[in-house]
């Protein structure tokens, strides 16, 4: 058992109490809502004449179904009229606040929470949605959970779930030239496998970790649900501390961050901590990172050559020839020069500023091949802004890129954009499963922004490194 | 506590193959659109069942000899992927009541308890085997006993493994956890007041 990690101390500190069937009763700091998993839960509450117990530690947002383009309403789709209507009722009927297209603030619920500081170290943090371990990289505790955990938050604050193991990952070395936070969790899903996190928290550190900025931290801790853990963190350090400080919260209330430090500080992994197991990567020898299958686990550095299903576990064989008989690949080419028809630069692992500034860089000046359609969709309203004001949005658009309105889009296609037949996508997402992004016949890759800018260009998956 | 114990289940079996069977082959995402999850249960697998022009496809599920099961039979990390309780929604309307399989996904095996389906972990072998006895014997009976952890098909019994705290929710009758976490709101209350960031 894991003794003096952030995970013990934070659990502990939010306890309420074991349950009878040996989980623990957790107080939850911050639940956030977004459309899709959220009026279940709240019919569920409804029907048994409850309320919602804490309203101002609940936040809602919507993203999944929310189009990109027009976003006039009623919507387009009426089921996504629906959803949005649905949430609009519920969270005004509740009391809870709502950052909804007109706020400014709109976004996907992950990109939202960490940029306007409601995301802070030692948070419990839950959102019906898998992808809340995002907000680890703050040092918090943050948990997908399902529509019935959420009306458990929504009826209590509180939530039932067991103890996890701990798992530190030690990530040394330095990352080389566009070699960037997405291929370091790309390799670490790689060796440890899509279910090698299951029972398991992830800790990320390292000096690797350490340099990172938070954008890549998040982008890390985004996929530590693709890696099987259910959630994974990253201590709190000046480099936290600094984006907590350019936040609204901290901004309109800076004794706030000073009263809080200490306890940010209390909760870091003691340096003596005990974890259950210790995993070790070396960034030297990471490369940009491509997946040439149907799961995040199926990747490889880009100038390495697609592993013949012989040579892997046996577990793991069968669903490698499935893949690549989806992908049209084979065992010993490369995934360079893999051509694509569809470019996405966005999603809750890679949409903010850094992702959009290092892609703009490749793309600047250069042309967007003619047979590929090219998008990107900054992850919120605030970061389409500072983009703007930065000029990115000219530089995407001068080079024949779509230049979008913030939410998940293309990451799981509940929108209008969406994979056509058997188009194959460059994207800066986290899920290559088959159907993801609209079309069953759909090929994604997996890969950074740059990665993409680079094969956008090219109309090919190209190495980053050498345009 | 308002949720009526579960100490075994028995019915039909449906065996699925493959490893990794992720969320959105159990439940396509654009499914999901909908504000309540009734009806969802035809939606289960769609498009490994309906080509795009809505032709079936060859799948247990649209299999006639399998249109009563109820015991779901899968490999491993079965239900990865998205958090979405879309998927065993989709397949408790469907008619599932329990799952066999080599592991599964976390948040996956939590929603499932979270609606009394229990989840069950055996050896890859005796999944192995066990599918292709249920794919040779359309109508097995398979029986699970919750409480000694065994399931019995074909006259004979297996040891399988729950992880225990679902063991426990399930037979205790405690896994509708709403009731339970709704019991205590002063000791809650006193909690939070306790962590520094809360006002
Ligand atoms: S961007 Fe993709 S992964 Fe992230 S929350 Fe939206 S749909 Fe989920």
């Amino acid at each position: 058992m894991s003794e003096g990690t952030l995970y013990d101390k934070v659990w502990d500190g939010h306890k309420v109490r074991e349950l009878p069937n040996g989980q623990d009763q957790l107080f939850v700091g911050l639940h956030l809502i977004h459309e899709v998993t959220s009026p279940q839960a709240f019919g569920m509450i409804r029907e048994k004449r409850m309320e919602v117990a804490y309203p101002e530690l609940t936040h809602a947002t919507v993203d999944h179904i929310i189009p990109t383009k027009d976003q006039s309403r009623p919507f387009k789709d009426d089921q996504a009229e629906q959803m949005m209507a649905e949430l609009e009722s519920n969270t005004l009927e509740a009391n809870i606040k709502f950052a909804g297209p007109d706020s400014g603030d709109q976004g996907i619920v992950h990109g939202v929470g960490p940029e306007r500081g409601l995301t802070q170290p030692g948070m419990t943090i839950v959102c019906g949605d898998s992808h809340t371990s995002t907000h680890g990289a703050f040092g918090a505790l943050a948990f997908g959970i399902g529509t019935t955990q959420i009306r458990d938050v929504l009826a209590t604050q509180t939530m039932a779930l067991g103890r996890q193991k701990v798992r530190r990952i030690e990530v040394k070395g330095e990352l080389g030239e566009y070699v960037t936070a997405k291929d370091i969790i790309l390799t670490i899903i790689r060796h440890l496998g899509t279910d090698g996190g299951v029972g398991h928290v992830y800790e990320y550190g390292g000096p690797a970790v350490s340099k990172l900025s938070m954008e890549g931290r998040m982008s890390i801790c985004n996929m530590s649900i693709e890696g099987g853990a259910r959630a994974g963190y990253i201590n709190p350090d000046e480099t936290t501390y600094e984006w907590l400080k350019n936040t609204d919260t901290f901004e309109k209330d800076p004794n706030r961050f000073e009263e809080l430090l200490p306890y940010w500080e209390s909760i870091r992994s003691e340096e003596d901590a005990k974890y259950d197991d210790v995993f070790e990567i070396d960034c030297n020898e990471i490369e940009p990172m491509v997946t040439w299958g149907t799961t995040p686990g199926q990747g490889i550095g880009i100038s390495e050559e697609i592993p013949d299903p012989k040579s892997l576990a046996e577990s793991k064989r069968e669903s490698a020839i499935r893949a690549q008989n989806h992908m049209r690949v084979t065992p010993g080419d490369k995934m360079e020069g893999y051509k694509i028809d569809v470019a996405f630069i966005g999603s809750c692992t890679n949409s903010r500023m850094s992702d959009l500034r290092e892609a703009c860089k490749i793309v600047e000046g250069k042309t967007v091949a003619s047979n590929v359609r090219a998008l990107v969709v900054p992850g919120s309203q605030r970061v389409k802004l500072a983009a703007e004001e930065e000029g990115l949005d000219k530089i995407f658009i001068e080079s024949g890129f779509d230049w979008r309105l913030a939410g998940c889009s293309m990451c799981l296609a509940m929108n209008e954009d969406q994979l056509i037949g058997d188009e194959a996508c460059a994207s800066s997402s986290n899920r290559n499963f088959i159907g993801r992004q609209g079309s069953k016949d759909g090929r994604t890759i997996l890969m950074s922004p740059a990665m993409v800018a680079a094969a956008a260009i090219k109309g090919e998956v190209t190495d980053v490194r050498r345009i | 506590m308002g949720a009526p114990a579960i100490k075994s289940a028995s019915g039909k079996g449906i065996s699925i193959r493959g490893s990794d069977i992720d969320t959105d082959q159990i439940i396509p995402a654009r499914y999901l659109k909908a504000i309540t999850f009734d009806g969802l249960g035809e939606f289960s697998f769609r498009d490994l069942r309906f080509d795009g022009e809505g032709r079936e496809l060859e799948h247990p599920f649209n299999d006639k000899e399998y249109q009563d099961a109820s015991i779901l039979v899968v490999n491993s990390n079965f239900g990865c992927g998205s958090s979405r309780e879309h998927a065993p929604q989709a397949l408790m309307r469907w008619g599932i009541e329990a799952i066999i399989g080599h592991s599964f996904a976390e948040i996956f095996a939590g929603n499932c308890l979270a609606l009394g389906i229990p989840v069950v972990e055996m050896e890859a072998a005796q999944i192995e085997i066990l599918q292709e006895w249920v794919e040779s014997n359309p109508g097995t009976e398979i029986h699970i006993d919750i409480v000694a952890q065994k399931i019995r098909y074909n006259e004979q019994d297996i040891q399988v493994s729950i992880p225990e705290s679902h063991r426990k929710a399930l037979v205790d009758g405690i896994w509708d956890t709403t009731a339970l976490l709704k019991s205590n709101p002063e000791e809650v209350k006193q909690i939070s007041g306790q962590i520094p960031y809360i006002k």
